[in-house]
């Protein structure tokens, strides 16, 4: 059964679109990011509106290949490809780009991308264990400040800044317990469904009406548990998606899991809790709680990357996951060597077994990923 | 008595076993265009030549890359799964299988219980595969099951390129300097034992493995692989059809729980 207040979420890209054009009309400003790393409060609280643009499609790929080498990561590949064929409304609409020095293939595209929009590159620190690394961050922080403020004509006041905190850690929470609700079994909503609404967040400008619909969703959820309704069924394994983003297009690996009797708890990714399980500090001063928060994002283009695996360690015990599958992108080398150990942390701390499907967004590999996908769910 | 059926519809070949729980009977056919024709038809045999018919059957159990065929079967079970079944029930010691097929080749280990504990697949490219062998093979003018005999007394040449595209004009130029074939021929199976040994080194094998699938039946593979791997290697009878014998003994379990 799904709950009838998904419809709302899965138009949440398409009227996005719109809202994103009507904002423009009304002389807004847009901000376009896309990583998890990006201390979005910043760009609201200077008034502008904060738009995803991390890219899920196979389609503009080839357009970026002109340009780009073939041999890299399908997620760079895409988000360029959206930018420079104009494809992207979300781009298009944009009037600068937050961005980070993350991986290579990242970095190294950004410096393409700049000729074709105004951007700031926060510089983020490759070392976990960096001594400065407190300093740095908070550095770059009022380094975006001051870029936003001078180029969009705003100031940011540490009172603004704060209530944006305040709003955003309410959503953070609000998001946590509809994630929550899936610690029951069998779970209440899908582990695609529960991408659709996180996924979707970074398309709805409107934070009252995301938010009220969200309370609408677990509502709906509570319910339907329960009548003893659910997602899935009292025989379906447990699992927990973990690696590269999986965002909203391309739910191929997760789909797969899911119509093979799997049932997708939730996933630890940027594309899933990675940007919502932990708050920004309401103590500190704000533009320093906010270099706090999101130096400690725990992706694996930081290294040593300890902070996963103590996340992972976290859920997997949280939500009685029964096995882990890590979804990591071709050409991603950060994630694709960090899988290794992913998964003998699982199997030594938590004798838990995990899956690594490598991929990309074409849909050529869906037979070879079903084979893995029902060989895994069997041996659980 | 109780019986089963498995059927293994492979891209190449259509495996089908028949089981009672003490003895099993097989019949391989070729796919040919249509799977689900192969399928009905590997059945159709099994009963006829057993003098059974399809209502003393109590439940049909489908694998391989043909067991998405609706209505056809009562269940399904990937292939990993069944040929780990299979496996387990012809040599219940064995930690884990290799199966090296035409398109592609599979690394799995066993659990002490005989379920898979962790798999390593290459389907992505040829190199590794019954297809780098055929297409090599092919080159020299040779049939594949030629290549066991040939390459029994030979050094083995080194040959680089493990895609088989590459390993073609590889073989090409290596005939060209006058090198034999026979040494020629070691030099690839050798380079399929290090591709599959790099597979199974990710699996931390103990113990004896069942070598099964079409290439099996390599001789010269099957001890280049075992010290590569540094374990015994054991090929079964039938070694085409344990896929379909899982299958077969995965149902006649179902049987058995359900009573
Ligand atoms: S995986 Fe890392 S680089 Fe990619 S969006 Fe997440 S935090 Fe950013
Ligand atoms: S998936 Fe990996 S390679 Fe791709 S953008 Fe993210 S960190 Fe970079």
């Amino acid at each position: 059964m799904r709950a009838q207040t998904m419809a709302y979420f899965d138009q949440l890209i398409p009227s996005g679109m719109l809202l994103a054009k009507e904002a423009k009309e009304q002389g807004r400003n847009i901000v376009g990011y896309y990583c998890v790393f990006s201390p979005i409060e910043l760009i609201e609280a200077a008034g502008a509106i904060p738009v995803g643009l991390c890219a899920t499609k196979q389609e503009p790929i080839a357009e970026a290949e002109k340009v780009l080498p073939r041999n890299l990561c399908p997620l760079v590949k895409s988000s360029y490809g959206f930018a420079v064929s104009g494809k992207c409304p979300f781009f298009h609409f944009s009037d600068l780009v937050l961005a980070e020095t993350t991986c290579d293939g990242k970095k190294k595209m950004y410096e393409l991308l700049a000729e074709h929009k105004p951007m700031i590159v926060l510089d983020i620190p490759n070392s976990s264990n960096f001594e400065d690394n407190q300093e740095h961050w908070i550095k770059q922080v009022y380094r975006a400040k001051a870029y936003f403020e001078k180029n969009l004509g705003t100031e940011i006041t540490e009172e603004k800044l704060a209530d944006v905190i305040k709003i955003y850690n309410e959503e953070r929470k609000l998001l946590m317990e509809l994630v929550s609700l899936n610690k029951q079994h069998p779970t209440p909503i899908s582990g695609t469904d529960l991408l659709k609404v996180m996924w979707g967040r970074s398309f709805q400008f409107k934070r009252d009406e995301f938010t009220a619909k969200v309370k609408e969703l677990i509502a709906e959820l509570k319910d339907m548990a329960a009548r003893g309704e659910s997602a899935s069924q009292v025989s379906s394994k447990r699992i927990l998606v973990t690696g590269c983003p999986t965002g909203v297009g391309q739910e191929k690996v997760m789909r797969i899991i899911e119509e093979s009797g799997g049932a997708i708890v939730l996933q630890e990714s940027c594309s899933g809790i990675k940007a919502f399980v932990d708050l920004v500090s309401e103590e500190m001063d704000p533009f320093e709680a906010l270099a706090d928060k999101y130096s400690k994002t725990p992706c694996s283009c930081v290294s040593p990357n300890k902070r996963r695996l103590e996340l992972l360690s976290r859920l997997v015990e949280e939500y009685r996951i029964d096995g882990v599958v890590d979804i990591t992108l071709q050409a991603c080398h950060t994630y694709n060597i960090e899988s290794y150990s992913v998964k003998e942390h699982l199997k030594k701390k938590h004798n838990l077994p995990l899956l690594q499907v490598e991929t990309d967004y074409s849909d050529a590999d869906s037979q070879q990923i079903k084979l893995r996908v029902d060989a895994f769910l069997e041996m659980l | 008595m109780k019986w089963s059926i498995g059927i293994d519809i492979g891209s190449v070949s259509t495996k089908g076993v028949l089981y009672n729980g003490q003895v099993w009977h097989s019949e391989v056919i070729s796919t040919g265009w249509s799977p689900s024709q192969a399928g009905k038809e590997v059945l159709e045999r099994l009963l006829l030549t057993h003098g059974l018919t399809r209502d003393q059957i109590q439940i049909v159990v489908g694998t391989g890359y043909g067991r998405i065929q609706e209505g056809m079967f009562d269940k399904t079970f990937s292939e990993i799964t069944c040929h780990a079944r299979g496996s387990s029930y012809l040599l219940p010691e064995a930690c884990g299988f290799i199966d090296i097929g035409g398109q592609d080749s599979k690394v799995v280990a066993l659990a002490k219980t005989g379920k898979v504990r962790d798999f390593v697949l290459n389907d992505k490219c040829a190199a590794g595969t019954g297809r780098f062998l055929q297409v090599t093979a092919q080159t020299m003018g040779l049939e594949v099951s030629q290549l066991s005999d040939l390459a029994r007394e030979a050094n083995s040449v080194a040959i680089n390129s493990m895609c088989a595209v590459f390993a073609e004009s590889e073989v090409i130029g290596l005939l060209a300097q006058g090198i034999s074939k026979s040494c020629i021929i070691a030099g690839l199976l050798q380079s399929i034992a290090k591709r599959i040994g790099v597979m199974a080194g990710k699996l931390n094998f103990q113990g004896c493995i069942i070598f099964c699938g079409g290439v099996a039946q390599n001789q010269v593979l099957k001890g280049l692989l075992s010290k590569e791997i540094g374990c015994k290697l054991f090929v079964p009878p039938k070694p085409q059809s344990i896929g379909a014998l899982g299958a077969a003994i995965l149902g006649y379990d179902l049987i058995k729980e359900e009573e």
